[in-house]
């Protein structure tokens, strides 16, 4: 049986190619003949390294994407975004307040924020990026952190913004913010590291080490999982 | 009763004892204050531009906010907005104002809002708390009242945010009386003196701080000179600019003498018989405990 091949027509940095109907934009630009070096990463939408704009035939609308994750539409007019040249400030984690001043010193654009949600529309995580920024004039890390857990970092939002504002650099640095002065500290970890560093667990893995790859196999799925 | 409110940045960081007081003192009020869920800021400052439609789109989302807080039942049938921060009260007023008038701009900001589930249709009512004692009036406000505050002289200070521009003040620009109706429901005497609605300065204190420490000297002397104990504001930059910056206006002039400037709901709670969580007196910059001990209002 012949499978027909359809093919749609894209244009990859101003030139036309005809491609495979259902490619992504990745796959469409490396059937095209593009040895792809940067911008492209785990190809499995987690890395956030392949940020695309794209425009579809008869939109007027410039949208924003993964390129791996993004199927390509007859007409569609595709540049893909080798990184992001976008502000990434220094700071030692240790020296920071978890609060709205750190932001003003750090990302004072964030201040600028008209609440247009241009950031939260390129999301391709869905994330409410303007509501975190929001979060952030309020100086509710915890919230910011919160919305944004997602965020794989390809900097469509902050190549989109009117207000210059770099979100998602701003983002990680309320994650970060977050996880070492606001999140409850659990006792549990504490204990689980004397244990491991009182040699609790050697003998175990000793011999798990010479045990050979069948019984290691067989042992990983009958192992019980205590959540308790 | 149940109302739609909306905090502001400055209520939830530096401003945070006007907020506790205030939600304090409506709760002693019978009024719960129920925040709007994923609000945002105002906007902060109206736009002079001709063509500043975006500056508007801050403040249409919050009020877009008490429409769905309606139409999911958070809340029932109340399509007031309840502000406590002047500068809020005004950036909110003056956008709702002008798309209530223009029908094309509220089209153009609901174009550009598409991700919104519903267009904001105009329904909402910006108020600020002083409206809201004034509807319940300050003579069923002076019922309530367990510890009135004989004796104690308060200049109420308006500012700009609460009068201008006229059509969107709480009260009339050139001679109000809601601030003076509220202090004389506490008990407490309304000083009548000249800088009542003198601009403090604004957002001068960032880059012509001479500017508001000169601003601040004028204002506070004479509210001094008047025979004030200390004053009231509903506004947290009016708050920071006459509060904190007294450091310099006392470095600068000789014959000033420091007086403390409160958040109005302060003082209400104090009046409502409210503990220190409510009143805050410890965080403002010009400590008010020993002129409120002095007059037998604090122990």
């Amino acid at each position: 049986m012949e499978i027909e091949r359809v093919m749609v027509k894209v244009y990859i940095m101003g030139e036309a190619y005809e491609v495979p109907e259902g490619s992504t934009i990745l796959s469409a630009t490396e059937y095209a003949g593009f040895q792809i070096k940067r911008g492209v990463g785990c190809r499995e939408g987690f890395c956030g390294a392949c940020a695309t704009v794209y425009r579809e035939k008869g939109d007027y609308k410039l949208k924003g994407g993964l390129a791996c994750q993004t199927v390509v539409t007859d007409g569609m007019t595709i540049a893909q975004i080798p990184s992001v040249p976008a502000e990434k400030p220094v700071y030692d984690i240790t020296q920071l307040e978890a609060n709205e001043n750190t932001f003003k010193e750090l990302f004072p654009t964030v201040f600028r924020c008209v609440a247009c949600n241009t950031c939260t529309k390129a999301c391709p995580q869905d994330i409410k990026v303007m509501d975190y920024v929001q979060a952030l004039k309020r100086g509710d890390i915890a919230r910011a952190a919160d919305i944004s857990f997602d965020c794989i970092r390809c900097g469509l939002c902050a190549l989109r913004c009117p207000a210059e504002i770099v979100q998602y650099n701003a983002a990680i640095l309320a994650r970060r913010l977050y996880a070492r002065y606001l999140a409850p500290k659990s006792p549990e970890v504490d204990i689980r590291i004397e244990e491991i560093e009182a040699g609790k667990f050697v003998p175990e893995i000793d011999e798990l080490k010479k045990t050979d790859r069948v019984e290691l196999g067989e042992k990983y799925y009958k192992r019980e999982i205590n959540i308790d | 009763m149940k109302i739609p409110y909306y905090p502001g940045c400055t209520l939830k960081t530096t401003a945070d004892y006007f907020e506790t007081s205030a939600i304090a003192s409506a709760k002693a009020l019978g009024i719960e204050m129920v925040e709007l869920p994923d609000w945002n800021c105002c906007g902060v400052v109206g736009s002079l531009t001709s063509d500043d439609l975006i500056r508007h789109l801050a403040p249409v989302r919050n009020m877009l906010r008490v429409e769905e807080m309606n139409a999911r039942g958070d809340i029932e049938n109340e399509n007031r907005l309840l502000t406590l921060c002047s500068m809020c009260y005004n950036t909110l007023q003056r956008t709702n104002a002008r798309i209530k008038q223009s029908s094309e701009d509220l089209e153009s900001i609901n174009n550009i809002m598409y991700l919104e589930e519903e267009p904001y249709k105009g329904t909402t009512e910006v108020v600020h708390f002083f409206q809201l004692l004034e509807e319940m009036g300050f003579d069923e406000l002076a019922k309530k009242i367990v510890k009135p505050l004989k004796g104690l002289k308060i200049a109420p200070y308006y500012g700009c945010m609460l009068l201008r521009p006229e059509e969107l003040g709480i009260d009339k620009p050139d001679d109000p009386t809601i601030m003076e109706n509220f202090v004389e429901s506490l008990g407490a005497d309304a000083v009548q003196w000249n800088a009542r609605s003198i601009c403090c300065g604004s957002y001068h204190t960032v880059s012509n701080k001479e500017i508001v420490v000169k601003l601040a000297y004028e204002i506070l002397h004479n509210a001094r000179k008047c025979g004030a104990d200390l004053l009231i504001t509903s506004c947290p930059l009016c708050a920071f600019n006459l509060d904190n910056r007294q450091e310099e206006v006392e470095a600068q002039y000789l014959d000033f003498e420091p007086i403390p400037v409160l958040y109005f709901s302060q003082l209400l709670a104090l009046a409502l018989g409210l503990g220190v969580e409510a009143t805050a007196f410890d965080k403002n910059y010009i400590d008010p405990r020993p002129i409120l001990k002095k007059k037998g209002l604090l122990k």
